[in-house]
């Protein structure tokens, strides 16, 4: 299992444990992480699973593809330099520790 | 279970004697479903000679393993390497990477999270207008067939609209959707029936798949654009118009339909939505999950493989049921129960992967600017008199749901 920790916008911290394959996305809306919706169910389609990765982390992260910045153009909040769609951010243990922030809003 | 046996020469998979075309299977899934499901996590259906699965697990590795579950030999029991299509292979649907992405990318860009923000106050006001009409109708005392009322007109209102397709003429697009979602089982009746309905209407879709019957701007323009823009040829334009025409109406009628259906069975979850009609979305969800418009999809396997633990040879049809993983115990704790607050995030009604619905953001906008209306609008969906089925190889449709809409 890795290790994953989700900010959201009020700074409330919570770090859960992935098995490595999940996406952060599936791992946030099965421990029932609120500022995480995921409607389409992780087909890069719907720009409600968005956050941002701490600058910490974000080089660390495989490129996103075409499709997935597409979809940022479409985030309800604020696009920034940090920030990706959690449904495309496959966990393992390279990234064991990673840091996301939750926008305000996904919907 | 009496039905299984290993006779079917395919050692290790549990065979099963049904047919999940037949009209007794159709007009009542789910016990079949369950029993294909239990049976283990791939089965053979002799009668067709394919392998199914049941199960949300394999279902999602299925859909998600394009490369070994490819689509262009056809998403319906038909093998192309061995069939003639009956009509020219969609360019989106029946087709894989790297010609399906120029496909995608573009109807992705057009249908986008971006558009339905643009769209969403003209299909809110329509769902406005179509419900403030029932609402006086209903303090009548007046008693609706919704599929009538409400799951087909909407669609077929707000859809072609933005598609850019002129009034006239729109019911062919219900004919052209039954035929086409007939039209991945086998040549049954269903099938034969559903062609002879549609045969006088298909040069009406022809021909509003073309340019100069397309009002500018709108999502069939859009395509035109992208091939004036050198993305697709002239020829595919009309082609990928096609594309929404035949997947975007009828889906979205029997999502709608099948919505109020849930919400009318389980009066406790309506009354939650009638004191907060913030959960429409949520319970829109829910339906598609519960009872998935869209039942089942094949794919076509391009090598050999193992799904299940179960050896699968190239060449393979496997029918994927995407309405039974939506009620799979492994996944979904009290599958059967209608809850609206359950978040089925990873539900296979829009199917999943690259080739999941690129409509489905609409899809969400329509179900849930209806259900929030009616919610807002009525206290109660009652039940008065007993649903009636439209019988589809694909699609759960209903042909009637009779309903009395109790005004707030």
């Amino acid at each position: 299992m890795v290790r994953l920790t989700l900010i959201d916008f009020a700074g409330n911290s919570t770090t859960i444990s992935v098995a490595p394959g999940q996406s952060a996305m599936q791992a946030a809306v099965s421990s029932g992480i609120a500022g995480v919706v995921g409607e389409c169910g992780g087909s890069a389609m719907c720009a409600t699973c968005h956050v941002y990765v701490h600058p910490d982390w974000y080089g660390q992260l495989p490129e996103p593809l075409e499709t997935e910045l597409e979809m940022l153009d479409c985030t309800v909040s604020e696009r920034r330099d940090q920030s990706r769609l959690s449904c495309q951010i496959r966990m393992d243990e390279t990234l064991d520790g990673l840091v996301l922030l939750l926008p305000e809003r996904q919907q | 279970m009496t039905d299984i046996s290993m006779t079917s020469g395919i050692p290790n998979v549990p065979a099963l004697d049904i047919d999940p075309f037949s009209d007794a299977f159709l007009s009542d899934p789910y016990s079949d479903h369950e029993r294909i499901r239990e049976a283990g996590p791939v089965v053979w259906l002799s009668k067709y000679d394919i392998y199914a699965s049941c199960r949300h697990e394999q279902v999602r590795e299925i859909l998600n393993d394009h490369g070994t579950y490819i689509s262009s030999a056809g998403v319906g029991l038909a093998n192309f390497q061995r069939e003639k299509p009956f009509r020219p292979k969609s360019l989106i649907l029946e087709a894989d990477p790297p010609n399906h992405t120029r496909s995608r990318t573009i109807l992705a860009r057009i249908l986008s999270p971006k558009t339905v923000m643009k769209i969403r106050e003209t299909f809110a006001a329509e769902a406005d207008r179509l419900l403030d009409g029932l609402l006086d109708r209903a303090k009548q005392g007046e008693v609706f067939d919704v599929v009538k009322e409400i799951a087909e007109p909407y669609p077929l209102k707000v859809f072609p609209d933005a598609v850019g397709l002129e009034a006239a003429g729109r019911e062919n697009l219900l004919l052209y959707g039954d035929m086409i979602f007939n039209a991945f089982g086998p040549r049954n009746d269903l099938l034969a029936r559903a062609a002879a309905r549609v045969e006088p209407v298909t040069a009406w879709i022809m021909a509003h798949c073309q340019r100069n019957m397309l009002q500018p701007g709108g999502f069939g323009d859009l395509i035109y654009q992208a091939a004036d823009g050198g993305e697709i040829t002239h020829e595919e334009a009309p082609m990928l118009v096609r594309s929404f025409l035949s997947a975007g109406v009828d889906t979205t009628v029997n999502g709608i339909g099948n919505a109020l259906y849930c919400l009318a069975h389980f009066p406790d979850q309506y009354a939650r939505l009638h004191a907060d009609p913030g959960l429409a979305r949520a319970a829109f969800e829910e339906s598609l999950r519960l009872e998935s418009a869209v039942q089942t999809f094949f794919r076509t396997t391009a090598v050999d493989t193992v799904l299940g633990g179960i050896p699968i040879p190239a060449g393979s049809k496997v029918l994927a049921f995407l309405a039974a993983a939506n009620r799979d115990f492994r996944q979904w704790p009290e599958p059967t129960q209608f809850k609206i607050d359950r978040r089925p995030t990873g539900h296979m009604a829009f199917g999943s992967g690259i080739h999941g619905c690129v409509g489905q953001v609409v899809a969400r906008l329509e179900g849930e600017l209806i259900l929030a209306g009616l919610a807002r609008r009525f206290k109660a969906l009652e039940i008065a008199g007993k649903p009636t089925r439209r019988l589809n190889n694909t699609l759960r449709a209903l042909a009637t749901l009779p309903l009395r809409l109790v005004p707030a």
